[in-house]
């Protein structure tokens, strides 16, 4: 489902490869962690697969299209189709918990009815059923991540991609986020989370980096 | 779901959203709304209080009526004919018959002229007609006063067609001056609602950034931003059809009065219909257009 094929990426500015010689494969259904230090090239990796960074050698391939030689006009059936938990989560302060969910929905143009429903049963997966209408700054940090997590299930992606989603929890709760994302991988979606803490993803593949290139 | 459907949903969605942004900063798009609703209101009430004069001016003016006059042995019966005539035809609105007699009564009437005529051996008045045209544009007038002038037993057609024209000089002056003010203040509308979805987009780079993230087209970050421009259009104008109602209603006792001073049944009347749906639309455009540009010139750049 994804392979990168010698990707290297070196921002504009930056000095050195945030990462270099990547190369590997992630089939459908597979539960990855992507481990290592602060600035190993962890987010880097990730985003690449969205096309939110390109490479700068190498190509990255999402279902066998080379992403990074999209159009920006093709970019949005790419993103449509992978849910994004971001490192900083992004969620928007000036709407309540039912409208943050909504958004993937209303950019896919989902009827309001049916989006509703599964808002809903977004929001009830990871717990949050009874807070929809709380804004986010009345939420836990817990509670926020589950939210960050409702967004990028809600209109049900193959393909799932974390980054650093128990960061800043305290250890009960990151257990419970971790088993979010166990409980997706059972049903079959593709997950690929940016982690230190590989402890919560028991039997999960690994893809260990160190100054941006592949470990072991 | 088909395309169709999927455009509906994303429009009503977005029109959804537009109020939902509207609503939650009121006081800005009150502030401008107002601001745009005074751009409006100036040209509207230009176009109402135009329409107006024209309506007093026809009333003021016996000059927009031709006058007929047969030949003075023309008999009844042959003015009986052409008034038939005057009566079937499509351009004429009214028909007045001043019988020769009565012509000669009033000027006997007039001062000193009632022993000179009594002198004369016989009423050297003719029968007349005043008519009403339909089309009161000096070119209509002036075709058919020469129709008529070709009637059976028609002597002389009168028409003074140099105060049709000068009244008609006005009003095209009086238009000219309104479309080139509604112009000028269109241009601040779309003005104000630039800077509106400047700041609008100003506001929500975040949700535009995370949009995009997400997958959102070009087009579906552009739509709520649009329907919320073309939307405080739509609300300028009824704010501005407001104004020149309140107009309407303020000036209405004055001026009726005054106009009874010069013995005319008057009054003013508020904005036709086509006006006031053209002021809708085209604020509601104006503002659609102004936020399309902003968007343009400042959405890349998020
Ligand atoms: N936008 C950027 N511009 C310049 N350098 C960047 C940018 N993002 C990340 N980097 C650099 O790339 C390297 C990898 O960063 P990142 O992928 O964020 O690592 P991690 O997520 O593992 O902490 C780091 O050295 C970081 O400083
Ligand atoms: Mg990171």
């Amino acid at each position: 489902m994804i392979e990168f094929r010698r990707v290297g990426k070196r921002y504009p500015g930056g000095g050195n490869d945030a990462v270099a010689d990547l190369e590997f494969r992630i089939d459908r259904g597979d539960l990855v962690v992507v481990g290592g230090h602060s600035g190993a090239g962890k987010s880097t990796l990730l985003k690449m697969i969205p096309a939110i960074e390109r490479p700068t050698v190498g190509a990255v391939l999402v279902e066998g299209q080379n992403v990074g030689a999209l159009r920006p006009s093709a970019l949005p059936f790419l993103r449509r189709n992978i849910g994004l938990v971001f490192q900083d989560q992004k969620l928007l302060f000036d709407r309540n918990a039912f409208e943050n969910v909504m958004l993937p929905l209303a950019i896919a143009g989902f009827p309001h009815r049916e989006a509703g429903r599964r808002v809903f049963a977004a929001l009830d997966k990871v717990g949050l059923g009874d807070r929809e209408r709380a804004m986010p700054s009345a939420l836990s940090g817990g509670e926020q991540q589950r939210l960050a997590i409702a967004r990028a299930v809600v209109h049900r992606p193959a393909l799932l991609l974390a980054d650093e989603p128990t960061a800043h929890l305290d250890p009960e709760t990151a257990a419970a986020v971790g088993g979010i994302f166990l409980d997706f991988h059972r049903v079959g979606v593709t997950v690929l989370v940016a982690t230190y803490d590989r402890s919560l993803f028991p039997g999960a593949r690994r893809l260990d980096l160190d100054h941006g290139r592949l470990r072991g | 779901m088909t395309a169709l459907a999927r455009w509906i949903a994303g429009h009503r969605s977005a029109a959804r959203e537009a109020v939902r942004r509207l609503a939650y900063a009121p006081l800005n798009a009150s502030l401008a709304i107002l601001a745009m609703a005074v751009s409006l209101a100036l040209p509207a009430i230009g176009q109402m209080l135009l329409g107006n004069a024209l309506g007093l001016a026809e009333q003021v003016a016996p000059t927009l009526e031709i006058s007929l006059f047969l030949s003075p042995d023309a008999g009844r019966p042959a003015a009986e004919q052409v008034r038939r005539r005057l009566g079937a035809h499509p351009g004429i609105k009214g028909i007045r018959f001043l019988p020769r007699e009565e012509t000669l009564a009033r000027m006997k009437g007039a001062a000193g002229l009632g022993e000179v005529i009594d002198a004369l051996p016989r009423n050297p008045f003719p029968d007349a007609f005043t008519v009403r045209p339909a089309d009161t544009a000096p070119a209509a007038m002036d075709a058919l006063a020469a129709e008529l002038r070709r009637l059976p037993q028609v002597e002389h057609v009168q028409l003074d067609s140099a105060w049709t024209r000068r009244l008609d000089a006005l009003l095209r002056l009086g238009r000219l001056g309104i479309l080139l003010l509604a112009g000028l203040l269109g241009l601040g509308v779309v003005a104000i609602a630039f800077s509106t979805a400047r700041l609008q987009v100003s506001t929500r780079t975040a949700e535009i950034e995370l949009s995009r993230l997400l997958g959102a087209t070009d087009a579906f970050v552009r739509r709520p931003f649009l329907w919320a421009g073309a939307l405080q259009g739509l609300l300028a104008g009824l704010a501005a059809l407001a104004v020149v109602a309140a107009v309407t209603f303020w000036l209405r006792g004055p001026l009726a009065e005054a106009a009874s001073l010069y013995g005319l049944e008057w009054q003013l009347r508020g904005p036709a219909a086509g006006d006031a749906a053209t002021v809708l639309t085209a604020a509601a455009a104006l503002g659609w257009l102004g936020t399309a540009l902003s968007l343009r010139r400042f959405l890349a750049n998020t």
